[in-house]
């Protein structure tokens, strides 16, 4: 058995908070370069050149990457081994979203109560994800999600006889319906399989996988390249003004799920998609 | 082609922007997103005067970062405009003539900036960092409470952004 200091966990999110909003991770700069080749536009490449000029800003700067710093999603990855000591895991969670955001200067966009609708101040609460492994580890994820793209997801039931075809279909009509809305050129997480809130679970953590690294499996690796392809031939385009870079990558998780079902969700990210991992 | 215009718009500055065209806007312009719409709209149907005058000028849909010590203003992007589209009709009915912001308006707003001969105008969304240099000054002027959703005055030198929707109602957005 391990013993982790609640601590440590406020520590790491604190500093992962402020750092993953001023730059990306090594994966989405890679892809936001290849689009400025990929672009054929005019319009399309001034922009790609515009958000490169403003990384570079925000990088040297310590400036936000986009002023929707977003809802703090945090998935922890807790090894069975360890205890944790020093106060309940949950406040040490939010407690470091709380000092990230405040110290960092980012932006408080969580609200109470969806209806009442009043400002919480700092932030939280951050959305938190569980799950137990073995061993005796920590790993937290850090995905803070912009709205602008948030709004535009959605999770279809689709029938078992839609199969392949159906997937495909349901995703480009998302993409497309999000359309200049969600920022483009997005990121697009896809969760196949398991229940209707397994589907939009899966969808959010295939977001925070690196965008260059393709599913393990075959038939989900070739259904990524073709849902890619076919969202670039929308020609939706760099801030959604025509292009054709309309999608940086398509990452696709899958579940068993049950004999009558097919559940897709589609978790569309904007173009500072930001994710960042940390053990402990 | 590429304007410099300068605010509050006159009817003659709006008639030259055609959809596509590229514009520096120079001027006091005034940030306001979902909530402070919400108030302004409430306000109007109570009658009451509005913490800004809308004739000819311009709102910025946007809810910025903290500045830090010796900053204007945070990160300071568009946001996605439709969600204001229930508000602006109104707005533009009063004398609003300009809105800065992302993405795609309902046909009712398209109508609206029709009629009043009105502008829509596109900045590049997730481009903050970038866009808050522009800004030369900013203050609260109403609803303080409302954090990063509060209107402020905000003075912007060569602020960047594309005719999305002009006069005509012609729109950039393809369906």
């Amino acid at each position: 058995m391990r013993e982790i200091d609640v601590s440590k966990i406020t520590d790491a999110l604190c500093e992962m908070c402020m750092s993953i909003n001023y730059e990306l991770s090594d994966d989405m700069k890679k892809a936001l370069k290849e689009a400025q080749q990929k672009e054929t536009a005019p319009l399309g490449k001034q922009i790609l050149k515009i958000l490169d000029e403003n990384m570079e800003i925000a990088k040297t700067e310590k400036i936000p990457i986009c002023q929707d710093t977003g809802m703090a999603v945090v998935f922890l990855k807790v090894g069975q081994e360890v205890h944790f000591i020093g106060g309940p895991l949950e406040d040490a969670v939010n407690e470091g979203v709380r000092k990230g955001y405040t110290e960092g200067y980012l932006r408080k966009s969580v609200v109470s109560d969806p209806l009442l609708r009043v400002n919480t101040n700092d932030n939280t609460p951050a959305v938190i994800h569980y799950e137990i492994v073995p061993g005796e580890d920590v790993e937290i994820t850090l995905a803070p999600k912009g709205f602008g793209s948030e709004n535009m997801s959605r999770v279809y039931m689709l029938k078992p006889a839609d199969g392949e075809e159906g997937v495909v279909t349901a995703v480009v009509d998302a993409v497309k319906l999000a359309g200049p809305n969600a920022c483009p050129p997005v990121v697009v997480g896809v969760g196949i399989g398991g229940t209707f809130e397994k589907a939009a679970l899966l969808s959010k953590k295939a977001l925070a996988r690196p965008v260059d690294r393709a599913s393990e499996k075959e038939h989900i690796r070739k259904l990524e390249e073709e849902i890619l392809e076919k969202i670039n031939q929308l020609e939706i385009g760099p801030a959604g003004l025509g292009g054709s870079v309309s999608c940086l990558g398509v990452n696709i998780e899958t579940y068993p799920t049950h004999i009558a079902g097919l559940p897709v969700a589609v978790n569309i990210c904007c173009h500072v998609n930001r994710h960042i991992v940390r053990t402990i | 082609m590429d304007h410099k215009i300068t605010t509050p718009l006159t009817a003659e500055t709006i008639q030259q922007l055609k959809t596509g065209d590229m514009v520096k806007i120079t001027g006091i312009i005034y940030s306001a997103r979902d909530a402070a719409h919400k108030k302004l709209i409430e306000l109007i149907e109570a009658g009451k005067e509005l913490p800004f005058e809308l004739n000819g000028n311009v709102i910025y849909y946007l809810g910025p970062t903290p500045a830090r010590d010796g900053q204007v203003i945070g990160s300071a992007g568009p946001t996605t405009s439709s969600r204001m589209d229930k508000y602006t009709p109104k707005l533009l009915e009063l004398g609003l003539k300009g809105m800065i912001g992302k993405g795609r308006r309902s046909p009712k707003v398209i109508q609206a900036i029709v009629e009043n001969r009105a502008v829509y105008l596109a900045a590049v969304g997730g481009a903050g960092a970038l866009l808050s240099k522009c800004i030369k000054s900013s203050k609260v002027i109403a609803f303080d409470e409302l954090g990063t959703e509060a209107v402020r005055e905000m003075y912007v030198e060569d602020f960047p952004a594309i005719v999305a929707i002009d006069s005509e109602g012609n729109n950039i957005y393809k369906d």
